[in-house]
């Protein structure tokens, strides 16, 4: 848990010069959590942003420019907007869980994005089944969804709800073979030693044609867990207003909002630990410098941000039955198949390896 | 087999797609088509075939080319154009013949069809590109279309 680090360490050493040892276990978690706080609020802020302006890219726009330099300020405003706004709720609203399902999107995502290791050893809580928690809780979050979709006594809400809970446990099938897929690869579930498998060589370009597979039904499985489009059925504007958060205002619907981009930003994270190599650079060029890890890690992961957001704005969205046959005729086959090329292609030695 | 060659095909079709998007991503930079309105109000010219209102082109003799035939005020399916018209005679040929007085166009009617533009035979009015119509006084939305003092270019007939 303490890393070797400079910073870190010298974090540590100051807290243990004016506190007795027994509390620094207690203030040095208080100050992780704190600071996961503070990094899921400025992601969340600027994933907004960047959702916006790339939008506005894509659709020969110019987008937020307003609000500070190119709109930097942008969704600060609307954050401070959304804080000033009245909290309302139904009629019939089932309240302790309206109030309540917020939290759980938040706490499943704050708890996910706790195991990624950003450089080395700069991770807050390395846990030895970190593929398999991850995967654990990004499934917990439908239960944030579903809560609130039933609770706020409205029938779009609730169909918005039930179809979420639909996608995800279907889609979490494939999330979960594909991740397993390169497991056989790397031999362990944690997330720092799936880190030093891949010095030598990323795991796309150690497992080759099955990696690949693997990536794409990732990336496909990864988007419609985050409910984003083309698999935005959950929320579906043209049809069910504005899905499970139709009857949410103010902070509480933020904090839905936020979790769908922290969402997103968790797994294109995953795929970057598990297909890119997490915080190393390529062909380790930056070895010596451990910080410069944090950089590489945020690069892959907003490139795959990036490859998430040019999909919601080129493809349209699925119908349900079209989303069903895809994950259960399509993804989940050849997911299985991909299995057994790969436990073929480590049983033959076939992997690239530098 | 045709489920390999629907993998093979969803999977292409998808890129191309990908593909175009990705294309309009890289130029969006000298490509963007948002006009940031009151910034650019010097300089943003609206495209030709924009319908602004009707206006009626006079040349520098201050001449326009309505005969008066009010094709115009039949075709209008609202009523926004009035014609008040005089049988004068003709200086030149000493007949009598059918001129405007006035050509009136009521924009706070008009819905922009354009067949008063259609209609018109001579060619005497067309479109304008401005846009900022809007006015502090409903009696300003009704114009005279033709300049005081101006009269027919010889030649035009109906």
């Amino acid at each position: 848990m303490y890393s070797s680090l400079i910073i870190t360490n010298n974090i540590h050493s100051w807290v243990l010069s004016w506190m007795p040892a027994a509390a620094t276990g207690i203030i040095e978690m208080i100050m992780i959590a704190l600071a996961y706080l503070t990094l899921f609020a400025v992601l969340g802020l600027f994933l907004v942003l960047m959702e916006r302006k790339v939008a506005a890219w894509f659709q020969l726009r110019i987008g937020p420019n307003r609000v500070g330099f190119f709109g930097m300020f942008q969704t600060i405003a609307d954050a401070l907007k959304l804080l000033s706004k009245e909290l309302t709720g139904t009629d019939k609203a089932d309240k302790f869980l309206y109030n309540l399902a917020p939290y759980f999107l938040i706490i499943s995502s704050l708890m996910a994005l706790a195991v990624f290791p950003f450089s080395k050893n700069l991770q807050a809580f390395d846990i030895n089944i970190g593929i398999f928690f991850l995967i654990a809780i990004s499934s917990i979050g439908v239960i944030g969804i579903l809560l609130g979709g039933w609770s706020s006594n409205n029938k779009f809400a609730l169909i918005g709800a039930m179809r979420s809970g639909v996608q995800t446990i279907s889609y979490e099938l494939s999330v979960g073979l594909s991740l397993l897929t390169m497991i056989l690869l790397t031999g362990s579930l944690q997330l720092s030693e799936i880190i030093e498998v891949q010095k030598s060589g990323w795991l796309i370009v150690q497992g080759h044609i099955p990696a690949v597979i693997a990536f794409m039904i990732y990336m496909i499985a990864g988007t419609a867990e985050t409910n984003r489009a083309p698999f935005d059925m959950v929320e579906a504007e043209s049809e069910l207003g504005a899905g499970f958060h139709t009857e949410y205002s103010g902070m509480k619907f933020a904090y839905f909002f936020l979790a769908e981009f922290i969402n997103m930003f968790i797994i294109a994270a995953i795929g970057t630990t598990v297909f890119f190599g997490g915080w190393l650079s390529p062909f380790g060029i930056t070895e010596s410098i451990p910080w410069l890890g944090v950089f590489w890690f945020m690069i892959k992961t907003f490139a795959l941000v990036f490859l998430m957001m040019w999909f919601r704005w080129t493809f349209p969205r699925l119908r349900v039955d079209q989303l069903l046959t895809l994950e259960w005729k399509y993804l989940l086959p050849i997911n299985l198949f991909n299995i057994v090329l790969m436990a073929i292609i480590i049983w033959l030695n076939f992997t690239i390896q530098f | 087999m045709s489920y390999f060659s629907d993998i093979y095909h969803g999977i292409r079709t998808l890129l191309t797609g990908m593909g175009v998007t990705g294309k309009y991503f890289l130029h969006s930079r000298k490509g963007a088509i948002t006009q940031q309105y009151p910034d650019n109000r010097d300089t943003l010219k609206m495209f030709e075939r924009f319908r602004g209102e009707v206006v009626m082109p006079h040349d520098e003799n201050n001449e326009h080319s309505c005969t008066g035939c009010q094709k115009c005020e039949i075709a209008c399916p609202n009523g926004s154009i009035e014609i008040i018209w005089d049988r004068q005679v003709d200086p030149e040929t000493g007949k009598k013949k059918k001129l405007i007085d006035k050509h009136i166009y009521h924009l706070g009617m008009c819905t922009q069809c354009g067949l008063c533009i259609d209609a018109c035979p001579s060619d005497a009015i067309k479109w304008a590109q401005n846009f900022e119509n809007a006015v502090y006084d409903r009696s300003q939305l009704t114009r005279v279309l033709n300049r005081p003092g101006s009269k027919v270019r010889a030649g035009v007939e109906e």
